[in-house]
């Protein structure tokens, strides 16, 4: 890395928006009236490109490993059904924002739990809370629905104005822009002094801990925030599809999240974005060609991911487009992705 | 530092277009199944089951019908809901079917209904079994079962064999309660007396101790419903904690006996006493040569998923047909309605009020065949007709 | 409250016992080799459970088609997952030992999806039983409490096994040698041992346990091609809450997890899976590194 005396302005050149970074997001919005017959997969993966950002802003930011990142996913999207069902809060906006509460809430009493302890040992209280979740809303069938999950949610309105569609136009510019609004956030968020503290913390706690950070402190606040992101993307679930039902707890959901930030690299708040197109892509081109066997592909490529080596991979993704990059904007502006691993 | 992320989004958008390119478009000639079906998952076999059977009966009955190619688009659901919705959607809005079918599990159906009544698309139903699903949408016909035809039937068979003291073990979803709700209701009418209720969870590794619980409470018998696919668990697990040496039998729908998996049960299964739609062992000349023909392709028996996969088809010819390659939805359920046919199972008809399916409920005890010395449901008592009793009785 | 205990429930709470016990040594023995490469070599493999498959469908296979004693098919499930461990170490394991966790974790994920999806090709997704032994059906009485056949042999195969396995660890050079080389790796090469040799035999021989354990549990736990992904999360469970640093943590937190199991889904059926999660995550509160975890954490 570099000395110390430009980690400031290392910092702040890397807080500045990077042309690239408006490139994407257009093609991202521009993918929405190019596919108008693809909004449902194009919605999931938003939905699940949010949910991976959550994932990042604790595993990429402050280095907290979670296997039950489910919990608060499923917390918004039951939150957000039950809200929308009995008719409690029926415009979608605010529905959202109160299941995102909700699930902050869940993040904020759990995180006591979550930031003692090594990493396989937040692995499995984070893993053990998702399935305890599960097995109270399986219990609480009254509430929940239990296995048949929750029947009949009827969306109103966005804002009053514009309906559900059947086709998901709706839902995908809705998810588009919440996707959007909550990216800024965490993109301010982790270029902040806080989110720099949270870095230090990551790489050595102890260090932080002497230079006089609160780790604790600082590690409860980004949980909490992580859980509210993970909470809005479950209730743009509930929000998009209808349904909510046992599976948002699903311990295969927490664990598809860990694959596609690590497919996509961590720490770098794009990698979640990514890593979910590429990865419901290849679910959704292997399941298209084998229903019953697109596992063992899907399996095969992070096999081969992991024996390649994640660096050679991007690299060799990266190689055209710096080229381009290189002639036209000049050497300095090429691209890399952050070494970053917990 | 953002360039590739647009690079891997061209290669999505790519993937995404050449997606799009595999499914042409020619409406006017062909006729789209798209099947949604738990092919990965715990509910596996039901999915493939039913593959099967429509393979089969395309294989046999050519894949032409009224004029138009028959093609069928299998999606996996995993049986949870809104991969099943997803589905549907996708099925619907790209693919332009003109049915959707299958349908793993009661909340899969379900899911899908608000599609196909906003689509004008009948959903036909071939495996899930709770009575609310035909309600959804008057767009569903189910070719399955409910399971309120076999519950009540067992229910009274009970109380008439003497049976008094029933302990109770269902799997904790619609379809478990339907079932425990059904029998409790003619059996307590019958003077029967239910002991004891245990939900089970619907993923469950271990039946051992609720099978302790059933044990301690002494009933003459325990009426069981678990999906199919546990059936065998639950059967090996009674064998070994003495069940059947200590005089308690199990009765229930005939999911518990599954022809799927009932010839590995052992022989602690023999005398259980069930009601369902389908025995691989029904005595007519359909139904064996059905059997004869899904064993020499697929190297298995067909269980009742197979045989409702397999009557699902045949409605869609029959229907086509009748609608004369008319693909309009709403005509093709009014095709549907009231059709009657023979099928291996026996006689059956889809009800032109409810679009549930009527049919033989049969009683059946399983025994050791003489001639090939596997175990079969064998049939000993017919209802004939039976309507889906939960609407019926409202 | 007071609780009045009659014969009646007493015979029930040694039986829920007794069936809690064969449970947990079950889980033992197929976790053990898990506690193994994640407690001692540091290796997240979350494809163990497909070695414990694999030496399941060996087994079925052998009794049920070929007609084999079941107790002559038992060694050869362990046998058959210890090549297929020790083969898989060699060609692949071995260049992840130094890789971060993330990326242990994203290629035994892919293996386990792998493993589902091939076994699921090859025999189907049916759930397969294995035909046993008359001699090991059915319960017999001792004073009013039910003893399974079947749970009476897991318990004295896996608890022979545990005694074994101690001793090896303990007693022997070859297990002197392993927690050298798993206390400190270039030290102990320093010394001559031959630290891949031993992480790999002994990576096998947990292989081989596994599959031992999977050809036991087709009775009780199901055998089918999801038994990988399905009980992973029971496997991780027995390691983090039992500790790393002997085989008894894991030993005793198999056995805890297995009667709290049984008895929670007898005395409280709706309640059930509650009873080990609150348990584990009681335990891994108040002792972070499981119950004998070594103190520092790694």
């Amino acid at each position: 890395m570099s000395a110390s005396s430009d980690v400031g302005y290392h910092a702040q050149r890397q807080a500045r928006w990077h042309y690239g970074e408006a490139v994407f997001w257009l093609v991202v919005l521009a993918c929405g009236f190019l596919f108008p017959s693809r909004y449902l997969i194009m919605t999931d993966i938003l939905r699940l490109a949010l949910f991976a950002i959550s994932l990042d802003l604790i595993l990429g930011y402050a280095g907290i490993v979670s296997l039950g990142h489910a919990a608060f996913f499923g917390v918004g999207a039951y939150a957000a059904g039950l809200l929308a069902l009995h008719g409690i809060i029926n415009e979608p906006v605010l529905a959202l924002i109160a299941a995102g509460l909700a699930a902050m809430v869940l993040g904020f009493a759990t995180s006591f739990l979550v930031i003692r302890g090594v990493d396989l040992t937040r692995l499995m209280v984070t893993l053990g809370i998702a399935l305890l979740l599960e097995a109270l809303a399986e219990r609480f069938s009254n509430i929940t629905g239990g296995t048949d999950g929750l029947q009949g949610i009827e969306m109103q309105p966005i804002l009053g104005e514009i309906p559900f569609d059947m086709f998901g136009k709706a839902g995908f510019f809705y998810s588009l822009a919440v996707l959007f609004v909550l990216f800024l956030l965490a993109r301010r968020i982790v270029h902040s002094p806080f989110g720099l503290s949270l870095r230090a913390i990551k790489n050595n706690p102890l260090r932080a801990a002497a230079i006089g950070i609160p780790v604790n402190r600082r590690l409860v606040a980004i949980y909490t925030l992580a859980a509210f992101y993970a909470g809005i993307a479950g209730a743009l679930f509930t929000q998009t599809t209808a349904i909510a039902s046992l599976d948002v707890f699903a311990f295969d959901r927490s664990a598809d999240l860990m694959l596609v930030l690590v497919i996509g690299g961590t720490g770098y708040l794009y990698g979640g974005l990514i890593g979910a197109v590429i990865f419901r892509m290849l679910q959704e081109v292997f399941s298209t060609i084998t229903p019953q066997y697109w596992q063992f592909w899907i399996g095969l490529v992070l096999v081969v991911i992991v024996l390649v080596g994640r660096q050679r991979l991007h690299y060799g993704v990266l190689f055209l487009p710096n080229l381009l990059i290189k002639q036209i904007a000049g050497r300095k502006a090429v691209v890399t992705v952050p070494e970053s691993d917990a | 530092m953002f360039e590739h992320k647009t690079f891997s989004r061209a290669a999505a958008i790519a993937a995404i277009a050449g997606l799009a390119g595999l499914s042409p478009a020619r409406a006017e000639d062909t006729v789209k199944i798209g099947l949604i079906l738990p092919m990965t998952g715990g509910q596996a076999s039901t999915g493939k089951q039913i593959e099967n059977a429509i393979k089969l009966y395309i294989q046999q009955n050519g894949e032409t019908v009224a004029g138009k190619k028959v093609e069928i688009i299998v999606k996996d659901d995993a049986a949870i809901p809104d991969k099943t919705k997803t589905a549907a959607q996708e099925l619907i809005v790209n693919d332009k079917v003109n049915f959707i079918a299958g349908f793993g599990v009661t909340p899969a159906a379900l899911a899908a209904a608000p599609l196909a009544t906003q689509a004008k698309i009948p959903e036909i139903v071939m495996a899930a079994g709770t009575s609310i699903i035909t309600e959804r949408s008057p767009y569903i016909v189910r070719t399955s079962f409910t399971l309120a035809q076999s519950s009540t039937i067992i229910g009274d068979w009970a109380v008439q064999n003497g049976i008094k003291k029933v302990a109770t073990l269902t799997s904790d979803y619609a379809p478990g309660n339907d079932a425990l709700n059904f029998f409790k209701q003619n059996f307590t009418a019958g003077g029967g007396e239910v002991v004891e209720e245990v939900k089970v969870p619907l993923q469950n590794p271990d039946f051992a101790p609720f099978l302790q619980r059933m044990k301690d409470a002494k009933p003459d018998a325990i009426f069981v419903f678990v999906p199919a696919g546990q059936g065998g668990n639950f059967m090996k697990q009674y064998a070994e904690r003495g069940l059947d040496k200590a005089g308690i039998k199990v009765i229930g729908p005939g999911d518990v006996t599954d022809d799927d998996l009932l010839n590995n049960m052992g022989d602690a299964v023999i005398g259980t006493v069930t009601a369902h739609l389908y025995s691989a062992a029904h005595p007519s000349q359909m139904n064996k040569d059905f059997v004869a023909a899904y064993k020499k392709a697929f190297n298995s028996r067909p269980g009742f998923m197979a045989v409702s996969g397999y009557d699902g088809i045949h409605l869609i010819y029959e229907a086509l047909k009748k609608t004369g390659g008319d693909t309009d939805g709403t005509k093709l359920v009014e095709a549907m309605k009231g059709q009657k046919w023979e099928s291996p199972r026996g006689p059956i008809s889809i009800d032109p009020e409810t679009r549930d399916i009527v049919q033989n409920i049969y009683i059946r005890r399983v025994a050791r065949s003489k001639s090939d010395g596997e175990l079969y449901n064998v049939e000993f008592q017919v209802f004939e007709a039976v309507k889906d009793l939960g609407k019926t009785k409202k | 409250m007071s609780i009045r205990i009659d014969p009646v429930s007493m015979t029930s709470i040694l039986t829920n016992l007794f069936d809690g016990v064969a449970y947990g040594m079950l889980l033992f023995v197929i976790a053990c080799g898990l506690a193994v490469t994640l407690g001692l070599m540091n290796f997240v493999n979350l494809a163990h459970g497909a070695f414990a498959m694999a030496g399941g469908y060996v087994c079925m296979l052998l009794v049920n088609q070929h007609g084999w004693p079941f107790f002559a098919a038992l060694p050869l499930a362990f046998v058959s997952s210890a090549v297929i461990g020790i083969v898989l170490e060699r060609t692949l394991y071995r260049h992840l030992y130094a890789r971060s966790h993330l990326d242990q974790v994203l290629f035994t994920i892919g293996l386990a999806f792998m493993s589902v999806a091939a076994v699921d090709y090859i025999q189907g997704s049916s759930r397969v039983f294995i035909n046993l032994p008359a001699a090991l059906q059915g319960q017999f009485d001792v004073f009013g409490v039910g003893i399974g056949r079947y749970r009476l042999m897991i318990i004295v195969i896996c608890g022979l096994l545990t005694i074994g396995l101690q001793m090896v660890l303990a007693k022997t050079r070859f297990g002197s040698r392993l927690r050298a080389a798993v206390d400190d790796p270039r030290a102990a090469s320093g010394l001559g041992i031959n630290v891949p040799q031993v992480f790999a035999f002994t990576f096998a021989f947990g292989c081989g346990l596994a599959g031992l354990g999977g050809a036991l549990s087709a009775e009780i736990l199901g055998l089918d091609p999801y038994f990988p992904l399905k009980f992973m999360i029971y496997f991780l469970i027995v390691v983090t809450v039992g500790g790393s640093s002997s085989i008894t943590g894991p030993f005793l937190a198999s056995l805890l997890l297995g009667i709290g199991d049984v008895a929670g889904k007898y005395y409280v059926p709706k309640m059930g899976p509650f009873v080990i999660y609150t348990m584990m995550i009681v335990i891994l509160i108040w002792r972070p590194n499981g119950l004998f975890g070594r103190t520092a954490a790694r």
